[in-house]
């Protein structure tokens, strides 16, 4: 188990080139968040969680869905930590699991409702499926 | 022939663990030249010293080579050492095998055979030393500090009071620096006025102590003990010595849109004007950028009421010139802009300010006479919050990477003074970590929490933003894991804080290196804490890094200190290790004259005798005094003429024969 | 003299979002400017994929991008989706080799960042200017409160969109001083509306908007514009309706007088 999560570990730094061990938990990241009231873990807790290896909670999380990937947090750390693409590469991990789409083409007729741009459909496709 | 010693030290595990010590004291045992060779657990000690002492005299050395620790921390010591044996000092040489051999490498094998180069290659130089003998340069007695905030006045009132003249050079019209915008100060809240403005007044009566205000150094000359400094005196366009601070022309100056510098532009004030009450000297200035005569030649009426007959339009800079003995830097700091930080609303909103900006709001000269006031509407407020770490532990690029340290103990200063004088006022501060090391400051802080219940949130704030009259802090609790939207009045932002621009300016002048954040760097960080590596430069304050007033006054107290050693000299002893030119094989290409970074070298014609050929030829000649031996002239001279005693390219490429042996 | 520069409208305009790229054009053509349309382009995707080990999704960007490479080097963009896609994917072209190398060998081709990626808002700034834009208006938008929306894509990471002030924006604010009408600064204009859950997370992106919507509102906002498609459609479909958000290209259109023709 430890090993496992060394391993991933290495892999989300390979993904997102961030060194969560920057972050000084000052929370300026979930200060920012949009989301921060939808998510179980929160941005500072995602980067806390990465350090310590604990990837595989965070893929279990409905949280990686609810990063609306603004870069706020991005913008704001003062470490140069990224929160937003750390999410996004444990997001990455789950969805390149083995049944771990979560969006399928079976949803879309029933969320088309002749407004919806092309992009929003698209962008659900590139973010929420392998 | 030269006899050569070796002295092979362990430093006790620090050398010996990687380096057979022994094996390279018989290596070298052998090597031609050496008549010598030993090896001792600490050669620095005085039982090594004498094992050292007592070789020179036994087996008539001419020169030794100790290999130990780096020759910064101990060339000097056996220098001595060797002096005392009747050795001339500089017939000694140092092999580094501790922080080139010892400490970077883990193989034993491999570290001896290093040592063991490294002792061959110092062997080689040393065969070529030739005695040295130190020359002797004169000390002016007279120090100049520039800077005049209160590490610049201490500084200067100490080295006055042991005797010796000095004068503050000081940007700004009256000296004060930062202090003197200070409304109270931590941790004893005694009022900042109260304490700085006897020393101030000192500064001004000291007859050793001269005041140069509204001047900045032009630039800096000489060397250690010998500075030539040129000072601008900016045009204030009223006579210094004929004014008497009375203040008729500010009541009469129609021109009032100038920024309040002194009140960090929360105000305005007149063209002509004194900077505060307590301004030092007690002369008024006149802002050229405001003043209605010197624009457009009209008004004129501070003139008209001076009674004094003290203004005088036409003012120019001027230009005066100086010999010091020692310089001390007392720079300071600025808080840094703000024009990256807009997620905080400060440029937008007037109720968002910086603490400095607090401090003149809190004191009864500010802009709203002590009254604390929002400074959109003039309304009190009810709710304050302080955001910290603004800027400062940030390496991002927006802000500055180091802990600007004296904004914990400010904050929780101006919480506690609200809460004091407000009880009305909630008080609320984000921050990451509360830092309060110093005596009586961790209390300081508690009494914030315990007896004025100031709220302490862990956490950032991500935005601030106006909604209707208020503010909204948008931040985050990460003790209770929750997002905070918080209705406020007030927003104070502790900025992080940077040395003054001039410092990186000055610093060039008088070639003191600065570091990567434009703080001037120390001889060494522990223990030469007030030197630059720079001799004859000083550091007092923040210039060297952030500080608070008790620190600043004691570096700026051991400055003086430094100065006073060296101004209490009669002579001083040069490095002998100066360039030479050889008149034969000098072209006057004025090339090393170029690279000269001291004018340690000029030109003359001289008769030369050149195998029998007599002519006058243009030759380079070095000022022995002026040189400091950087050696920058030897490698750019293109005949090969320019050599540096001590380091001459014979024993240089000796030293790389012999490693490359 | 006429300006030529390559376009690229991205999927969006081409079908929900037909009016921000028919009042550009419209537009451009009034200010003496050719968009010419990239001759294949493909839809870049609409997010940035931020793992560096994704490569095919920034492939059509790169294609784009070296397609405009040969024919002038200027890409115009317009979605702000498309422009932060492509802005990124030219970066990591121009400076992140393990990821240049690998898209290069698969595309066949040698490409390093050299296109430049212009907004149409940017090209309109520093390409036009505001000073012309507004002297050829000749429907200024008097007396019309309209606030900016920026929303994320344009702005942040700000490090790479080297956009504008990623907290106190005004690129838009001057546009809509240059089309005659008043701009409306209120603070959550560059806070995200929550588009990429506008669909699966109604609830989510409900608060999101209001809370920009009511910002907006309440500092005297009447209309909003944008760049962005997804923004409009987010803000129409989880807002109450009662804010009217337009794309800043219908606005410019009707003021230079060409939004009929």
């Amino acid at each position: 188990m430890h090993n496992n999560s060394d391993k991933q570990k290495d892999q989300v730094f390979r993904m997102t080139g961030v060194d969560t061990r920057k972050c000084m938990k000052c929370g300026k990241c979930s200060a920012s968040c949009p989301s921060f009231n939808e998510m179980q873990y929160r941005p500072h807790q995602f980067v806390d969680m990465v350090t310590k290896g604990r990837i595989e909670e965070l893929m279990a999380s409905p949280s990686i869905y609810h990063c609306l990937s603004c870069f706020a947090c991005v913008e704001r750390c003062p470490r140069g930590v990224e929160p937003a693409v750390v999410v996004e590469a444990i997001r990455n991990l789950a969805e390149r699991k083995q049944g771990g789409t979560y969006f399928s083409p079976d949803e879309v007729p029933e969320l088309i409702d002749g407004t919806v741009p092309q992009q929003a459909l698209v962008s659900a496709f590139r973010k929420y499926r392998k | 022939m030269q006899r050569i010693g070796v002295f092979v030290c362990w430093c006790g595990s620090n050398i010996a663990a990687t380096v057979d010590v022994e094996r390279v004291a018989q290596v070298m045992k052998n090597e031609p030249g050496v008549v010598f060779s030993t090896d001792y657990q600490y050669m620095c000690s005085e039982a090594g010293q004498a094992i050292i002492r007592n070789a020179i005299a036994e087996h008539k050395l001419t020169g030794i080579v100790v290999c130990s620790c780096s020759p910064r921390m101990h060339e000097a010591t056996f220098r001595k050492t060797a002096q005392r044996a009747g050795l001339n000092p500089y017939m000694v040489e140092i092999a580094n095998i501790r922080e080139q051999c010892s400490w970077i490498h883990k193989d034993k094998e491999e570290g001896t055979e290093k040592a063991i180069v490294l002792a061959r290659a110092a062997l080689a130089k040393v065969m070529l030393n030739a005695p040295l003998i130190a020359g002797q340069s004169s000390v002016t007695k007279r120090a100049l500090v520039i800077g005049g905030g209160i590490a610049g006045i201490q500084s200067a009132l100490d080295i006055a009071d042991a005797g010796y003249e000095v004068d503050i050079v000081e940007k700004e019209p009256t000296i004060g620096g930062k202090m003197s915008k200070l409304d109270k100060t931590f941790p004893t809240l005694d009022c900042s006025a109260c304490i700085l403005t006897p020393k101030m007044v000192d500064a001004a009566q000291n007859e050793k102590i001269t005041l140069y205000t509204y001047s900045e150094v032009e630039e800096v000359k000489g060397f250690v003990g010998n500075f030539n400094v040129k000072i601008r005196r900016k045009a204030r366009y009223v006579k210094e010595d004929v004014c008497t601070g009375c203040g008729a022309c500010m009541q009469k100056c129609p021109s009032k849109k100038g920024l309040n510098e002194f009140n960090l532009g929360l105000n305005k004030r007149t063209a002509i004007y004194i900077p505060f009450a307590q301004a030092i000297p007690n002369v008024a200035v006149i802002d050229a950028t405001q003043c209605i005569k010197i624009k457009n030649n009209k008004c004129g009426l501070c003139d008209t009421v001076c009674a004094a007959k003290a203004i005088d339009y036409n003012q120019q800079d001027e230009f005066i010139e100086r010999e010091y003995g020692a310089i001390v830097m007392a720079t300071g700091f600025n808080p840094i802009k703000l024009d990256k930080f807009n997620e905080y609303s400060y440029a937008e909103c007037p109720d968002v300010i910086t603490s400095l900006e607090l401090e003149r709001i809190m004191n009864a000269a500010g802009p709203t006479g002590g009254k604390l006031v929002k400074m959109s509407n003039g309304e009190h407020p009810h709710d304050i919050t302080f955001i910290q770490c603004v800027g400062s532990r940030d390496i991002s690029g927006r802000g500055k990477c180091y802990c600007s340290k004296i904004c914990c103990m400010y904050t929780a200063k101006h919480a506690m003074l609200i809460r004091d004088k407000y009880p009305d006022v909630n008080v609320h501060v984000f921050y990451i970590d509360v830092r309060t090391p110093g005596k009586n400051f961790d209390e300081f802080y508690r009494r914030a929490v315990e007896e004025y219940s100031v709220d302490y949130i862990k956490g950032q704030v991500g935005k601030v933003y106006p909604e209707g009259d208020h503010l909204v802090v948008q931040g985050v609790d990460m003790l209770a894991n929750e997002q905070i939207i918080h209705k406020t009045d007030m927003v104070v932002l502790a900025t992080a804080i940077e040395p003054d621009p001039t410092a990186r300016k000055i610093a060039s002048m008088l070639t003191a290196s600065i570091d990567t954040n434009d703080f001037i760097t120390e001889a060494h960080p522990k223990l030469r804490p007030v030197e630059s590596p720079t001799a004859g430069i000083f550091l007092s304050g923040v210039c060297q890094g952030p500080k608070d007033i008790p620190e600043t006054v004691a570096q700026a107290g051991a400055a003086a200190v430094k100065v006073l050693g060296l101004l209490s000299k009669d002579k001083l002893v040069t490095n002998p290790c100066v360039s030479q030119s050889n008149e034969l094989l000098c072209n006057g290409c004025s090339m090393c004259q170029n690279v000269c970074p001291y004018g340690a070298i000029g030109y003359e014609d001289k008769l030369i005798n050149d195998h029998g050929i007599r002519e006058t030829r243009r030759v380079a000649v070095v000022n022995e005094a002026l040189c400091q031996g950087c050696g920058a002239c030897t490698v750019t001279c293109p005949s090969g003429a320019m050599d540096l005693k001590g380091f001459t390219n014979k024993q240089i490429m000796a030293e790389v024969d012999a490693i490359c042996k | 003299m006429v300006m030529t520069f390559s376009y690229y409208p991205g999927c969006t305009l081409k079908t929900k979002a037909k009016e921000l790229d028919k009042y550009a054009r419209a537009s451009a053509e009034a200010l003496g400017i050719e968009l010419k349309e990239l001759e294949a382009w493909q839809c870049c995707g609409a997010c940035y994929p931020q793992s560096k080990d994704e490569i095919a999704t920034r492939l059509s960007s790169v294609r784009a991008l070296n397609d405009a490479a040969r024919e002038g080097g200027v890409l115009v963009t317009l979605c702000s989706a498309c422009h932060h896609v492509i802005t990124r994917v030219n970066r990591d072209m121009a400076l992140k080799p393990e990821i240049a190398d690998k898209a290069n060998r698969y595309l066949e081709i040698d490409y390093h960042g050299t296109t430049e990626v212009l907004h149409y808002l940017t090209m309109l700034r520093d390409r036009v200017g505001f000073d012309v834009i507004k002297s050829k208006v000749v429907n200024p938008l008097k007396g019309r409160k309209i606030g900016a929306y920026y929303g994320c894509m344009l702005l942040r990471p700000s490090k790479e969109m080297g956009f504008d002030d990623p907290e106190n924006p005004t690129i838009m604010e001057d546009f809509i001083r240059a089309i005659g009408a008043t701009p409306v600064v209120y603070q959550m204009r560059n806070e995200c509306c929550g588009g990429y859950v506008a669909m699966k997370d109604k609830a989510q992106a409900k608060k999101n908007v209001s809370r920009v919507l009511d910002n907006a509102k309440n500092c005297g906002a009447e209309e909003l514009i944008t760049a962005c498609p997804l923004c409009l459609y987010n803000l129409n479909e989880n807002g109450d309706k009662a804010m009217p958000v337009t794309y800043f290209t219908e606005l410019l259109a009707e003021a230079l007088g060409v939004k009929e023709a």
